[in-house]
């Protein structure tokens, strides 16, 4: 290696794969992804052993879920649509209507959820599939709940103008993680929702 | 080309320094994010646990010197060997190496710091915190008492009620939050934060290690702390993964415990070969024989070890099948073992050996892990694994991996690092007795019990009858358990005499050829005063080894590589090829890290005391704290710096 | 290194006579088993000794002379040599795997059908036994040991009542888990008559290792007979003053076939004469160490489920005397 030096200049900090911060972003989905595949994991393993029908109580209900799995998937594309212009043209509106809409629907979800929550005919500790039923679909629900208070403080901190020059990596992070939410809502919902109606 | 660096004070270095000291007194104690602090926090901490696992297998051993003695009750004994496996497997055995790449990462890589400073504080706090809520229960006799493993049933609350199984099953969960941080650190640092030209192939085996396990720690801890939470929520909730009346599934726990289990205890040995690898070499004279071909070894083992998880649950009735794919996965995962094996042996074969006491840990090593290698061999064929498992042969087995692979390094490991970290060199001639007293004592201690294990006597047992035949041989273990312990005993003797009257180490006291040779011992605060240009493996023996025209360069003045000083700073490169590609502004100080894992704790304490004001106290703190840490802080685009061709 | 090994050879080889050792059994399973526990422990031996000679050579050839330098090295010759060398253990590593995946095949089920089946149920911390047959009428329960007739496969039927453990008696074969909710079949075969241990082997609270039990080997004849002598009812002459004091004291918990003492909570008594241990194989069967055990059953077992009776010497004498002559 020569001594020959040329200036360059580089970024500082850097978004997307430049940027150390978007490394630890998949760090996190990667962990928390494995998890939610230990948990569908564990709710088949917990079904294969029965000797009964699974779920026992008959499948679970579309009625709220599948129009709450096309909220979340919405808001993904709310959200999607609201940072890329944000980069595109650094035009705060657009950028603060898709936070507040996606947080609106993040909460509809919670709340659709929870109403559906309260009709089972079981509680968690009823027997083995509504305790994998609830957890599965409970971690999911923790883990919406965060990206919420993730989507709120991210408006917070565009409504204090501090995405305002360069350093808006929190933006398109936050988003990422939103978006690995909604991709695993679509993962269990397939496994509790749709593969019991077939089987 | 290597400046001289004995002259440490410059201008530029005072401005570095400026820069990047800690804070003193408590709040830089407490707040301080050098990677160096932490790495010898991890260390300490982590030995301390070691005493304290080894006096609990002391314990055990007197109890079990004799058929039928009555030292201890069936209750305490339960609690000790559930405490000892749960002390050396979690606040032992990774702490211990996290410490190791904790500091000697940056500094081997040619960077100023982790990728993470908080996270790596953080990383310790939570460590420190859960090992005193897993240790709160030992003097109220709560102590986790279902072995480290904790099988349902006998876990469930109706077979083990009190709070044992719950501090258990949370403070797992506690920790593991301080493994995957701290393995998000390693992995993002080894991909960015390297000095221009430390290229993927030019790395030291510890980082390939570190690495291999910190990316399979982040896939495989989140089983075993969905499986606490299960085992949490069924001893208190009443739900039912794990209790057969409901419908639970006892060997749901076994799987999702071994299918974190097995990549586990690879993670616990990987980072530790690794200091072997890289350490060995430098009293062979020469570099690794096939650095290649033991990079590749470890992240082989790593990937295979996810596939055997089921030779721990041989005997429980699973189908032939697969139980025969899992007994020939265990085979097959000896190979790359074998290639590592084969390469030490060489390298000490073809070296111009220096018999200082690294080298004798390491060469013991050696010979320990063939050993626990071949008793994990015989344990991987599956029929007579039904003869072996669950005997004394398992326990004879996993101390030679445990101690042989994990414990003989790091005691090699910290003669070997111990002048960089302090300046100051330990005494040779006690270390050759440490070394000779703690070989022998473990032999003595653990061989015969391959010999009680093949006699039939079963593993967690409090007592024995003397018609088993083997009280003898029990004895012996006890005796050697012993011997080991004066070892450990003369170990600390000489780091606290190394510590008062060390030799003056000097920058390379060994003339080693990895990057941390080339600062001051200890080294400062910023660890380099202009960034490192790596030209290939072994930076300081470049112009001896002859294996290329290009030199490294790590130096003193501007002229010789980036100095970074507008702030805390250090680069960031391209992961495969190490070019530079953007200035990575380092957090100062910060007392966050530490109130985030005292928040964790009130937390975790909550959810034990089942006291909800005590757990949303804690979420609120958490979610509070979290908010000002990420909070953007403006700064720079970007910034002009000088690269190197 | 190779000394310790050498010793460890000849210690083991001393071993063998242990009650609960494998290496020499002879049994169909046991003895498949332990052919290949001596072949793999012969390769791992045979590894142990070369890598040691290895080891010791190269730190031999090693050692300083001169001075230590760096110098250039070339490494095609070595990396050779390890290829060479993982080649051989990839080959010894294959014909393990192998020689397993055959011996499995021969253990995994009897070759013939079996002639008797047993179910045997763990629970904290003994074994309950029964004796399955065709004619329900010959079907009976006893605890802690298991009577087979030699030279017959015989299908045991395993499971738990509480927590998980484990069924091993070493010189007959391998062990199998007893799992709560799930009934693992194992089978074992004897070809010897005489006396073989059980010990539990998975951790299953406070008197894991004080749970064990005898498998007595008996000819076919002598089996038959002992067979018809369980099913016998208890000879009990009717009044008698010991059998009053076993219901008031021990029939909440046990049961002795003939008579109205039906607990299930403990073991089985019936015939609990003609057993060879107490307690789950902790106790030889003695008047003496009867009465010890009912009056002290928490300093022998603490722990045990069993409750310290602390009965009059006039009840302990009744209920050991009434037990003693269930043969």
């Amino acid at each position: 290696m020569s001594e020959v030096a040329r200036s360059e200049v580089l970024p500082v900090g850097g978004s997307d794969t430049v940027s150390t911060a978007w490394w630890g972003m998949v760090c996190l989905i990667a962990t928390e992804g494995i998890l939610f595949v230990y948990l569908i994991f564990s709710y088949a393993y917990l079904g294969t052993q029965q000797s009964g029908p699974w779920p026992p109580s008959g499948p679970p209900s579309l009625k709220l879920a599948a129009p709450n799995t096309v909220i979340l998937i919405a808001s993904s594309f709310v959200l999607g649509w609201g940072v890329r212009s944000f980069k595109r043209t650094r035009n705060q509106r657009s950028l603060l209507m898709a936070l507040v809409a996606t947080i609106l629907l993040g909460l509809i979800f919670l709340t659709i959820q929870g109403f559906e929550w309260a009709e089972k005919p079981f509680v968690f500790s009823t027997n083995a599939y509504s305790s994998a039923f609830f957890i599965l679909t409970g971690v999911h629900m923790a883990h919406v709940a965060v990206g919420v208070l993730i989507l709120l403080m991210l408006l917070v901190w565009t409504l204090a103008g501090r995405f305002e020059q360069s350093h808006h990596e929190h933006l398109p992070l936050g988003a990422l993680y939103w978006h690995f939410v909604d991709v695993v809502w679509l993962a269990v919902f397939t496994t509790a929702y749709l593969v019991p109606q077939f089987t | 080309m290597v400046a001289q660096l004995d002259t440490v004070d410059s201008p530029e270095r005072r401005k570095l320094l400026g820069i990047w000291e800690t804070a003193p007194g408590l709040y830089g104690w407490l707040a301080s994010v050098d990677h160096k602090t932490i790495g010898i926090r991890y260390l300490c901490t982590a030995f301390f646990f070691l005493v304290i696992g080894g006096i609990e297998a002391l314990v055990m051993r007197a109890q079990l010197a004799q058929p039928d003695l009555k030292l201890l009750s069936p209750d305490a004994y339960n609690q000790l060997f559930s405490m000892h496996g749960t002390t050396m497997m979690f606040l032992y055995a990774l702490p211990m190496l996290s410490g190791f790449s904790n500091y000697l990462w940056p500094l081997m890589l040619g960077s100023r710091d982790m990728a993470f400073p908080r996270l790596n504080a953080l990383s310790y706090w939570v460590f420190l915190l859960a090992g005193v809520f897993l240790y709160v229960s030992f003097p109220m006799g709560q102590a986790p008492n279902g072995g480290w493993f904790a099988y349902v049933p006998n876990t469930n609350l109706q077979y083990d009620p009190g709070i044992n199984m719950d501090v258990f099953s949370l403070g797992l969960i506690f920790l593991g939050i301080s493994t995957v941080v701290g393995s998000a650190n390693f992995i993002v640092t080894l991909l960015r934060c390297r000095a221009p030209g430390m290229s993927v192939n030019r790395l030291p085996i510890i980082v390939w290690g570190t690495f291999t396990a910190s990316a399979a720690n982040l896939l495989a801890v989140p089983a075993v702390s969905l499986a606490c939470a299960m085992l949490w929520l069924d001893r208190r909730y009443g739900t039912h993964f794990f209790d057969v009346p409901g419908g639970g599934q006892p060997l749901l726990w076994q799987h999702l415990f071994w299918i974190f289990g097995h990549p586990w205890v690879y993670a616990l040995v990987l980072p530790a070969m690794g200091i072997v690898s890289d350490a060995l070499p430098v009293f062979c004279r020469r570099p690794l024989v096939g650095y290649t071909l033991v990079a590749i070894s470890t992240v082989a083992t790593m990937i295979l070890g996810f596939g055997v998880w089921v030779h721990h649950m041989f005997a429980t009735g699973l189908p032939v099948m697969s139980l025969s794919f899992f007994s020939a996965a265990s085979f097959v995962i000896a190979v790359p073992s074998a290639v590592a094996v084969f390469c030490w042996i060489a390298t000490i074969w073809t070296g111009k050996l220096q018999f200082k006491t690294p080298f004798l840990f390491f060469a013991g090593f050696v010979m320990l892990f063939v050993i626990g290698g071949v008793s994990g061999f015989m344990t991987a064929s599956v029929a007579l694994d039904w003869q072996l498992t669950d005997s004394y042969f398992v326990v004879a087995h996993l101390h030679y991996v445990l101690l042989g692979i994990n414990v003989f390094p790091v005691i090699g490991g910290i003669y070997f690092w111990f002048p960089k970290m302090t300046g100051r060199m330990l005494d040779e001639r006690l270390g050759r007795w440490t070394f000779w007293t703690m070989f022998v004592g473990f032999n003595v201690a653990f061989f015969p019990m391959h010999i009680t294990g093949l006699m039939g006597m079963p593993r967690r047992v409090y007592t024995y009858p003397a018609e088993m035949g083997v009280g003898w041989l029990n004895l012996i273990s006890s005796l050697g358990a012993l011997i080991f312990a004066v070892g450990v005993l003369l170990f600390l003797v000489n780091i606290v005499k190394g510590l008062r009257s060390g030799e003056p180490a000097g920058n390379n006291p060994w003339d080693a050829p990895t990057l941390e040779w080339s600062t001051t011992s200890p080294p400062p605060v910023y660890n380099f005063a202009t960034i490192p240009q790596v030209a290939s493996r072994h930076p300081l023996w470049e112009s001896r080894l002859k294996e290329s025209e290009e030199r490294s360069v790590i130096g003193d003045k501007a002229s010789d590589g980036m100095v970074l000083d507008k702030g805390k700073e250090t680069i960031g490169v391209t992961p495969l090829d190490a070019e530079p590609n953007v200035v990575l502004k380092m957090p100062g100080d910060s007392i966050l890290p530490f109130l985030l894992a005292l928040g964790m704790a009130v937390l975790f304490f909550g959810l034990l005391s089942q006291a909800v004001w005590l757990m949303v106290t804690g979420v609120l703190c958490e979610i509070a704290i979290l908010i000002v840490w990420l909070t953007p802080k403006p700064h720079p685009a970007d910034e002009e710096v000088e690269v190197y061709e | 290194m190779k000394r310790l090994i050498a010793i460890g050879l000849t210690i083991s080889l001393a071993g063998c006579s242990a009650p609960l050792s494998y290496l020499d059994a002879t049994s169909p399973v046991g003895g498949s088993i332990a052919s290949l526990g001596w072949g793999l422990t012969a390769i791992s031996v045979g590894v142990c000794l070369i890598v040691g000679v290895l080891l010791l050579v190269a730190i031999w050839r090693g050692s300083p002379r001169g001075a230590a330098t760096v110098v250039p090295v070339n490494d095609r010759a070595p990396i050779r040599w390890i290829g060479v060398g993982v080649a051989i253990s990839t080959v010894f590593l294959l014909g393990s795997a192998i020689w397993t995946l055959v011996t499995v095949h021969s253990i995994a089920g009897s070759p013939r059908p079996a002639a008797l089946s047993i179910d045997v149920i763990g629970q904290e911390w003994w074994w309950a036994v029964k004796y399955r047959s065709d004619d329900p009428s010959r079907e009976f329960t006893t605890a802690n040991q298991l009577v087979i007739p030699v030279d017959v496969p015989v299908q045991i039927n395993l499971t738990s009542r509480d927590v998980i453990h484990s069924f091993w008696v070493p010189k007959l074969g391998g062990k199998m888990d007893m799992i709560p909710s799930r009934t693992n079949v194992t089978w074992l075969e004897a070809d010897k008559i005489g006396d073989y241990r059980g010990q539990c082997s998975e951790f299953c609270g406070l008197q894991h290792a004080n749970m064990a039990f005898n498998v007595r080997v008996m000819s076919q004849a002598d089996f038959d007979a002992w067979r018809n002598q369980q099913l016998q009812p208890a000879a009990s002459v009717a009044g008698d003053p010991r059998l009053r004091t076993f219901m008031v004291r021990c029939a909440a918990c046990h049961t002795v076939r003939g008579t109205p003492a039906g607990g299930i909570l403990g073991p089985d008594l019936s015939h609990f004469g003609s057993r060879e241990t107490l307690a789950a194989g902790l106790l030889p069967n003695t008047p003496e160490n009867l009465a010890r055990w009912i009056n002290n059953t928490q300093t022998i077992k603490p722990g045990a489920k069993m409750p310290e009776l602390h009965m009059l010497a006039s009840e302990t004498a009744d209920v050991t005397g009434y037990l003693e002559d269930l043969k």
